[in-house]
Parts: C-alpha cells; sequence; structure tokens
C-alpha cells in the first residue's frame, strides 16, 4: 500500500484502520462482484473479531502447508519444486474446502532457489528428507557461543560475514568481503571494491542472479496461487508479512535451543543485550513487507518460550521484555501482530494479557493451551483462536472432530473474538476429517 | 568427599562443580562417590522438573555439568566401576523426522538413570531399529518424533518389531509434543512420556525397577 503524506501525523488507532481499509479494499480484479463482496465480508469477520465483536460466522482460518497436495496425491518434493502443481492444488484446495484465509503460501518454499543457494539451515525434500515431508530445521549452533559480541556491536555486519557464510554454501565468499560501512569516503572505495575481482567472488555474485531469478519464478507463481484464490473465491491472504520474538530470533536459526539455553546460565548478559539489538530489526522486517502487501496481518510463530522451555520468571525477564517491544512497535505502526503460540502457554498467560497492550489489537493464536482459561485472561483483552489438534486432523473420525469443534466453540466464540484454526501447521489430515472441521465451523460459528 | 559437589550440581554452578569435582578427583576421594553424589543431585533437579520447578533448561544445564563430570572421571574409573545397568534401552528420532533436542534430554536423562542407551539419532529407517532392537536385546525401544509424519512411521516401526517377533521382549514407548494416547494406539506401542522425567520412570518400570 502507498502511504499517505501525512503518515507519521496519524494515531497508531488511525493507522490501524487505513491499514485495514486497505486490505478490505484490495486493488484486485475479482472474478464477479459476488466474490468481490465475499472477500470485504471475509475480511470483515476479522475486523470485527479483533475488535472483541460477534461476527457474521466465527472466522475459519487454519495453518495449512503440506496439506493440499496431500490431499490430490503429491509429495512435499513436488510442492517445493514443481508450482504448475503448486498452483493447482493450492487453488483446488482452498476451492473444495472454502475457510476464511489462505493457507500459510510462503511456507511452500521454492527448492530450487535452495538447490542453487546451497542452504544448510533447513533440510528438504529431495535433499536430505523424504520426499513426502516438509522442510524441517538442522539444529545446530550457527552462531557460535563466543559470537555476541560481534552481533551486538553490528548485526548486519554479522550476518554478512559470518552468519550467511555459514549458512549458504553460495554465501561463503561473503566472508571474504570488507564491511559495506567502510564505503563512507572516496580514497576507500577502491580498496573496498577490490574484493570484488576474487574468483569466488565472482562466482558468488553469479550464483546469487541465479538464485534472484529462481526466486524471482516462485514469487510469480505464489501470486498467481494467492491471486486466484482472492480474485477467484473471494478468500483473503491472512498473512500479509511475518517477523518473531527476539528469543525465538536467536534460539530457532542462530544459537540453536540448546545453545541458547546453556547461554542463560553461562552468559545472560549477553543474550539479554542481542535480544534488545534485535527487536528494531523484528519490527522493521515486518513494517516493510506489511507496506508491500497492503495487509495489516504480521504472522508471529513463537516458539521457545512455551511451557517447559524455561520457567515463569525466565519467560518474564528474558523472553517477554522484547517480544512485548516488537508487538508495541508493530502496533503503533497501525499492524496487527497474529501470533502463533506453538506448543502450551497455560503457564504465561497472566503474562501475555499485558495491559500495557492496548486491547483489541492483536491476536494470540494457540495450540495445546486450555482454552477456557486464554478465553478468560487473554480473551477478554484480545482475539484469541486456533487449538484444534493435529492429532485429531490426522487420527481423528468426522464426528470426533465434530464434538470436538462444537465444544471449543462454545467455550470460546459465543461472544466473539474468536477464530477457528488448527493448533499446528498441516501437513497432513484425514481428508474427512478436515472437512468435517470446516463444516463444524460453519455449523456451530453461526 | 569433603561435600560441595551435589548442590553444586543442584545449584547448576557449572564452574563450581567442575572445579569441586576435579578437586575431589586428586585430593583421592573414591570416584564412585562422586558418581553417587551427582546421580542425587540430578535425582533432585529430575524431581523438581516432575513438579515443575525446573525446566528444560536445567535439564540441559545438568546434562551438560554432568558430561564435563563424566569427562574428568573417566581416567579414574575402572572398567567395572559403570557398576549394573537396568537395561538397554534404544532410542531414536523416526524416519521422516529430524529433530533431536527431545530424544536427546532423554537419552542424557536415561543415560543418567543408569539405563545402557543405544542412541540411533534421527532419521532411522524401520530396518535399522529392528536391527538394533535384536542385536542389544534391548528391553526398552523410544520412538520420538515432533512432525505428524511421525505417527506414520511410529506406526511402520511397531508393526516391524512386531513382524520380527520382538515386541514380546521388548516394550516401545513414544514421545514428542503431538503424542497423546490416541497416538500410541494409532502405532501399536505401549505408552508414552510427555516428557523426559515421565520417559525414565516409563522404563524403569518396564524393567522392574520402578521407584
Amino acid at each position: 500500500m502507498t502511504l499517505p503524506d501525512n503518515w507519521n501525523e496519524l494515531t497508531p488507532d488511525e493507522r490501524l484502520q487505513a491499514r485495514l481499509d486497505a486490505w478490505q479494499n484490495i486493488p484486485i480484479e475479482f472474478a464477479t462482484p459476488e466474490v468481490a463482496q465475499a472477500y470485504r465480508d471475509r475480511v470483515q469477520l476479522y475486523r470485527d473479531v479483533l475488535d472483541l465483536k460477534k461476527p457474521a460466522t466465527v472466522p475459519i482460518a487454519p495453518w495449512i502447508g503440506l496439506l493440499p497436495f496431500r490431499f490430490y496425491g503429491h509429495t512435499g518434493k513436488q510442492a517445493y519444486y514443481d508450482y504448475e502443481i503448486f498452483k493447482e492444488d493450492w487453488f483446488r484446495f482452498h476451492e473444495d474446502t472454502r475457510p476464511d484465509g489462505l493457507g500459510l503460501t510462503l511456507g511452500i518454499v521454492p527448492g530450487k532457489l535452495f538447490d542453487i543457494l546451497d542452504y544448510h539451515l533447513y533440510d528438504w525434500p529431495g535433499h536430505g528428507t523424504p520426499d513426502d515431508t516438509c522442510y524441517q530445521y538442522s539444529e545446530q549452533e550457527w552462531m557460535k557461543g563466543d559470537e555476541y559480541d560481534a552481533l551486538i556491536q553490528d548485526p548486519g555486519t554479522y550476518w554478512q560475514r559470518t552468519y550467511l557464510p555459514r549458512v549458504f554454501g553460495a554465501m561463503e565468499p561473503f566472508s571474504m568481503l570488507p564491511p559495506w560501512t567502510d564505503l563512507v569516503e572516496i580514497p576507500f572505495t577502491a580498496p573496498f571494491f577490490a574484493g570484488f575481482s576474487a574468483p569466488p567472488v565472482k562466482e558468488m555474485l553469479k550464483k546469487l542472479a541465479e538464485a534472484g531469478d529462481a526466486a524471482m519464478e516462485w514469487l510469480q507463481a505464489a501470486m498467481v496461487a494467492d491471486g486466484s484464490v482472492m480474485a477467484g473465491l473471494g478468500i483473503p491472504q491472512t498473512a500479509g508479512g511475518a517477523t518473531k520474538a527476539p528469543y525465538d530470533i536467536l534460539g530457532d536459526t542462530m544459537r540453536g535451543t540448546r545453545g541458547l539455553m546453556l547461554d542463560k546460565f553461562r552468559q545472560p548478559e549477553n543474550v539479554k543485550a542481542a535480544m534488545e539489538r534485535l527487536v528494531p530489526q523484528a519490527i522493521d522486517w515486518a513494517v516493510r513487507s506489511n507496506n508491500m502487501t497492503g495487509n495489516p496481518m504480521v504472522f508471529i510463530p513463537i516458539h521457545k518460550g512455551a511451557d517447559g522451555f524455561m520457567s515463569d520468571a525466565d519467560f518474564k525477564e528474558l523472553y517477554w521484555p522484547t517480544f512485548k517491544a516488537v508487538l508495541l512497535g508493530l502496533i503503533e505502526e497501525g499492524l496487527v501482530p497474529w501470533v502463533f503460540v506453538e506448543g502450551s502457554y497455560n503457564e504465561r498467560l497472566e503474562v501475555i494479557a499485558d495491559e500495557d497492550i492496548p486491547a483489541h489489537r492483536m491476536i494470540w493464536m494457540f495450540d495445546a493451551t486450555d482454552m477456557e482459561r486464554a478465553k478468560a485472561i487473554v480473551g477478554k483483552r484480545q482475539c484469541i483462536g486456533g487449538n484444534v489438534p493435529a492429532a485429531l486432523f490426522a487420527m481423528g473420525t468426522p464426528e470426533e472432530m465434530d464434538a470436538y469443534v462444537k465444544d471449543l466453540l462454545g467455550k470460546t466464540a459465543q461472544d466473539g473474538g474468536f477464530i477457528l484454526s488448527s493448533g499446528i501447521v498441516l501437513d497432513e489430515a484425514d481428508p474427512a476429517s478436515y472437512l468435517a472441521f470446516i463444516e463444524a465451523g460453519r455449523k456451530y460459528g453461526k | 568427599m569433603s561435600g560441595g559437589l551435589k548442590e553444586a550440581v543442584i545449584e547448576l554452578r557449572e564452574e563450581d562443580a567442575l572445579r569441586i569435582a576435579d578437586e575431589e578427583l586428586q585430593g583421592g576421594t573414591d570416584p564412585l562417590e562422586v558418581v553417587a553424589a551427582c546421580r542425587e543431585a540430578m535425582d533432585v533437579i529430575g524431581q523438581r522438573f516432575a513438579d515443575g520447578q525446573a525446566f528444560i533448561p536445567e535439564l540441559i544445564m545438568a546434562g551438560e555439568i554432568m558430561q564435563g563430570i563424566t569427562a574428568k572421571l573417566k581416567p579414574y574409573l575402572k572398567a567395572d566401576d559403570a557398576g549394573e545397568k537396568l537395561g538397554t534401552v534404544v532410542m531414536c528420532t523416526v524416519q521422516g523426522d529430524i529433530h533431536d533436542i527431545g530424544k536427546d534430554i532423554v537419552v542424557t536423562m536415561l543415560d543418567i538413570a543408569g539405563f545402557n542407551v543405544v542412541d540411533l539419532g534421527v532419521d532411522v529407517p524401520v530396518a535399522k531399529v529392528v536391527e538394533t532392537v535384536r542385536e542389544n536385546s534391548a528391553q526398552v525401544l523410544g520412538l520420538s518424533g515432533l512432525l505428524t509424519v511421525a505417527f506414520d512411521s511410529m506406526k511402520a516401526t511397531v508393526a516391524a518389531i512386531d513382524e520380527a517377533g520382538l515386541h514380546g521382549q521388548v516394550k516401545i514407548m513414544l514421545g514428542g509434543a503431538p503424542v497423546t494416547d490416541a497416538v500410541v494406539a494409532y502405532a501399536g506401542a505401549d505408552g508414552w512420556g510427555k516428557d523426559a522425567v515421565a520417559a525414565v520412570e516409563l522404563a524403569k518400570s518396564w524393567v522392574g525397577g520402578a521407584s
């Protein structure tokens, strides 16, 4: 979206309304006026639940991974490498099941791009995991325990010269180049660029250009996939951008779960300083992507603060302060944090219901959390949702699914402020159970 | 033993624990006393975990300290000092899944509890699991997984153990975030543990050493 000239003078609330309006009135050509109306009606459901009002129907927005491809007999490898299959199955799935939100299109990742980049951070089908699985993180200390000072001093340079060469084989030569911040005055320019004459750097630049083309090929497919669902079926994309909690940025793909847990004992001050350093980056990442898509919803999957992963005291002292700073920064910009809470958060509910965070301004989607308590504690200030278990999708009967959704909506959705969704990203489900989930949502969500 | 080691481990004071262990061993303390102090400390941490007073970082840090002390003990221990093992457990993350954090914690806790643990790693083919259970005459098999794709791999692994005629000898436990009673029934396993402490208790109960 194009921000108006007076953007900086707008209040966070005015910014939010401007962003929601832009999302609801997305400038695309719909198949028919009826589809256009269906799109606007669906966005209205989210506007209503965000405002803790009772929507016309409870929005049904499951997190979708490889499920569509499984539905139509394709593998993860096909989804990641064959963009015709990606586009066709994605549209067909949404047409056949008619949810109120698009699945996580960004999660259907481009295998060809990772082949070019020689991406070490993950395994994916055709590259380390069996053909019919999703991509999986390869847990290691990608950032070493003695690199906090470098990270804290200058995250950009740390990424360029240390982290990226380690996680992308194709970017190894970045470690040979000086930091970009050297380029400040004419006499220093030639010494800086001399590094680009090294054969490995030249080779890298060629590969990065190839990677750019591969990324663009995928992006065009993803835009067609999303565009056909939005314009043809009137189903909005629910994730307009993404970011992460600073603790998870460190723990997920830098220090690793184990590394960061040990750092908590061995160098707690460095962990805190690094997280604080990452707050502006985390906000800026979302603002840029959400401005581009014109959709105010910020997808934030959170992981390492779940029950059992740390004590309550550590959650309050280590995890929450910088995450809260990110949430407040996003809300200030008129964005809507849409937090996907993986695992269980029963011990965290009182903390995340923080009164410093303005009410009616964000969405908490839970997985294995007690939803009655979540409703009572968090749901009185913010929209909540989620919770239908992975095991029920994979192994439950349609009758069990119907009963679960009925009970869940009975506990949480009667006065609004609730989004029906899966507790996790769905890579597989018994088709009958999945359809029973959608039907039960329609039946009991009125 | 002049003391302090058990407390240092319980309080997760890594440097103190390693220094005291060094001092004790160099001062002539029986290494088996050092082992016993560590085991007592780990029991306390395990109990705190079960009571919701300690969490995964505390288990991992304790495991790290134990590894450090074990390395120091090695030159002092005779081959037969390891003592009688409670039994043999084969552990793995099942085929198609490469998540290892949960499995690794269980491996550490089983090891500290006195089991002989054979850790096959992640993404382990069914045939490899069967072969390892047979070769080691394992009493317990632990199958871990984080993804829902693991349910089918767990089921296939249990089926292969059945087919090999080994299910009479080995009991099979499941673990991982999405595991429930329903997954145990689906896979045909014998039980599941919601965390590492529960897994150790389950394994102990199966080999007749329930505490």
